[in-house]
This record gives C-alpha cells, structure tokens and sequence, in this order.
C-alpha cells in the first residue's frame, strides 16, 4: 500500500494530536491556568512596589512560558503507547514527519499559552511601553517554536526509556537556555533602543539547528528504541 | 519481491533481553499463502517472534528476513507498510471516534478516507463509528483493527490472541481476514495459547516452548 507523502503524514500526526489534545484538555485546561497563577503569584511575593513589577514583568512572563511551555512541549498526550508506535511504524509513517507534525503541534499550543499569558502580565506588571513592541510577536514564535523543537527532539531521545519523566525536563532545561538568554536580551534591547539583530539571529539559529537535528537523528532514534 | 519467494524467512534466529533468552535458533519459512499456527504457552516467546515478523525487533543474532528485506537492513519502510500486527493491545487513541482512528490511519497510508467508513460498516461498527473509542468495549476495538486490515490490505499478516475478547459474530472476522490474505498469497502468522479455535484455520503448526520453535513431529 502506498504510503502518504512526508508533509501528508505530519499534517495527519498534527491534526490528531490536535484532536487528542483538545479532547484531553492536558495543555489547554491544566498547565495554561497554572502558568496564568504562577504570573499572578509572583506580585503578591514582591508587594506593591510597581516599578521593580514593571521592570521584572516581561522577564517573568519569558521564565513562566519558558517554565510551564516545557511541560507543554513534554505533554503525555504526545507520547504515543507501544502499540500506537508499533502501528505508526507500520503504517510507514516517517519518524522525521512525525518529528515535524508533533513540532506543529506543540508550537500551536505554545503560542495559544502565550497569547493567554502577554495579558495577565501586562494586567499584572503594567510593563509599560516598550519601543518597537511589534518585534515582541516575532520573539514568541521564535520562543514557542524553539521551546517545541526542543520538547519534541527530548520525546525522541527518551522514547521507550524508564526513566522518561526524570530525563526529558533535565534535558530540556539546558537546551532551552539560549531560547531565555536570547527573548530576554531582545526585550532590553528594545528597551534601551538598541539593535535587536544578534538576540533574534541567536533564536533563529537555535530554532535551526535543533529542527536539522531533531529530522535528521529521528530515524535512529526510533530504531534504536527498539 | 521476487514472484514465489518467502514471505518471510527466519535462519538461527535467536532473542535475547538482557541474559534471558527469550527465543533460541528458530529456523520459520513462511510461504505465500501459508497460514502459520504457533502455539505455545505464556511467556513462551510467542509475541517476541510476531514482533520479529513484524520488522519491530531485531534478533540479536541469526538472520530474518521478512518480505524479501532483511530486518537488519535499512530497507524495512517499504516491507513494514505491506505488514499488519494485531498485539495484544488495540493501537488505538482513546480521545479520537472510531471513525476517527481508521481515518487517521486511511490518510497515513495514502487510501480514500471513505473506505474507512465502509470498512467500519463491514465489520459492524456503522453504528458506533462516532463513539470514542475510550467509551467503547475491547471486542468493538478488536474489530476497528479489523477494519483496519480490510482497509490496509497487508501481505503479511500477524495475529497475537485474534480471538480473544471476540464474540462469535465478530470471530468469523478472524476467518475472514485470514482467507482474504490467504487468497492474495499472502502470509499469516496466529499464535495462540489457546489452540482451539486457530487450529482450523491454518495449514502449519509449531509449537514455542522456553523459546525454541518445534514444528508437529516436534523436530525444532
């Protein structure tokens, strides 16, 4: 039987685990709340000083995305049981498509929990406002993107394995660093007017290098898993 | 695949998870339109030798090669998508309707979405198609799987316990997707530790025990 072609099967693995996500409601219904009253709870920690808010708030708002976007990117619903893989194999599907569909997918939810955290804290923190902010929308696609390379890349190594839970978050939080470093310095790059062009050429290249990575290693990967 | 070859061919094949070996020098040729009974019972190796077929396990040693590809090479994509295995567990998603799952797996592999909704209908699910498959009976995910044989259409295909969980409307489904294989000289493997109701359909028994393969006369 004729298999369907690489871009057809990760629209396919992204559109089912879109249905199943919407129906579990893991990432929709649990972790964008919790990440909406984290933001909440730290003014509460700091007190009424409204400057200091003002000026922690967008770095707060990258941590809680960057904390919570982890377990968005490491979400259960993505990982499939043995016999759904079993059935993904034999049905042809390509393990590099099915890096790029579940990517697609971890990407959209990101970006919806953004959406949901840019006004709580512009609520909360009254950041004020930031010259050039347009350039802002650019650096969430750049973080929500990186952040489900890197989730989707940390499914692939740790398929299989016992020790799923524990290794992936220790392998995530390193490989998501650059993706703070370089949101944070853009957003005072922006602030002190200043060229943004290193800060998003690093998200950019991060962004690269781990799709290269995560489409070229994900056939071994998923033999080796076996 | 060269016209008459082996559907799949197993030489010395041996398992071994960790020290315990799970399969010892088995020697299976499976022709075209052979159907394979193996029987044996549990924790005899029955499905690590289906999960070999299948391409999903590698023999640690010994050679296998399975719709004229050997297991160990990197050819297996085109071999995996003419092999269908029915595990012990339905590979199906419990968020998605049963009509769901075989549409997913209709645009996976390449086929008109529609003949996904005939083939629930063939199998006696018309009617339940939009319920979850979470909400729905073992026996009713069994036969989504049998849907998705009719709909997949495998040259190979891998039965782990076909009848369990089965009434018996739904096992002249079993008899059905073993003949329709059969009859396109295709290759079928049951294995059973119940043989009973696989014996009538196969045309080769063997026997797995402490994982070495002997066939009827008890030669391994």
């Amino acid at each position: 039987m004729k298999a369907g072609g690489f871009w057809q099967q990760a629209k396919e693995i992204a559109r089912k685990d879109l249905l199943v996500e919407g129906r579990a409601g893991e990432a929709l219904y649990i972790t964008i709340p919790f990440g909406a009253v984290a933001l909440m709870l730290i003014p509460l920690a700091i007190g009424t000083d409204r400057p200091l808010l003002a000026e922690v708030g967008p770095g707060m708002f990258l941590a809680v995305a960057l904390l919570f976007g982890m377990l968005v990117a490491f979400r259960q619903t993505a990982a499939d049981t043995p016999p759904q893989r079993e059935l993904l194999t034999l049905l042809g599907t390509d393990p590099a498509a099915k890096f790029v569909g579940r990517t697609a997918t971890s990407t959209l939810l990101l970006l919806a929990f953004e959406i949901v955290l840019v006004p709580v804290t512009i609520l909360l923190y009254n950041p004020g406002r930031i010259p050039n902010w347009p350039w802002l929308i650019l650096v969430m696609v750049l973080l929500a993107g990186g952040l489900a390379l890197v989730g989707t890349l940390a499914g692939s190594v740790t398929t299989g394995l016992r020790t799923r839970n524990t290794l992936t978050p220790l392998l995530v939080a390193p490989l998501s660093m650059p993706l703070l470093l370089g949101s944070a310095q853009v957003v005072e790059a922006l602030r002190r007017e200043e060229s943004i062009l290193p800060w998003i050429t690093l998200l950019a290249t991060m962004n690269l290098a781990v799709a290269v990575i995560g489409v070229v290693t994900a056939r071994p990967l998923e033999e080796s898993s076996r | 695949m060269i016209e008459g070859a082996p559907i799949a061919d197993l030489s010395r094949v041996g398992v071994r998870f960790g020290r315990m070996p799970v399969l010892r020098d088995v020697n299976l040729r499976i022709d075209p339109g052979e159907v394979v009974g193996i029987v044996g019972p549990n924790g005899s190796g029955k499905s690590t030798l289906l999960r070999i077929l299948a391409t999903l396990l590698k023999p640690s040693i010994g050679r296998a090669a399975v719709l004229g590809t050997d297991v160990l090479s990197e050819g297996t994509l085109a071999a995996r998508r003419q092999i269908d295995l029915l595990g012990h567990h339905p590979g199906l998603w419990g968020e998605l309707t049963l009509l769901e799952n075989l549409t997913f797996v209709a645009r996976l592999a390449g086929s008109p979405t529609e003949k996904a909704e005939r083939a629930l209908d063939l199998v006696g699910l018309g009617g339940a198609k939009h319920r979850r498959a979470d909400h729905s009976s073992h026996g009713m995910q069994r036969r989504v799987e049998f849907a998705r044989v009719l709909l997949t259409r495998p040259r190979m295909l891998l039965l782990d316990e076909a009848h369990a969980g089965l009434d018996k409307a739904a096992q002249a489904l079993v008899k059905a997707a073993v003949e329709d294989v059969q009859g396109r000289e295709g290759g079928v493997v049951l294995v059973s530790h119940e043989p009973d109701r696989m014996l009538p359909l196969v045309n080769t028994t063997y026997h797995l025990e402490g994982g070495t393969l002997h066939d009827r006369t008890g030669m391994t």
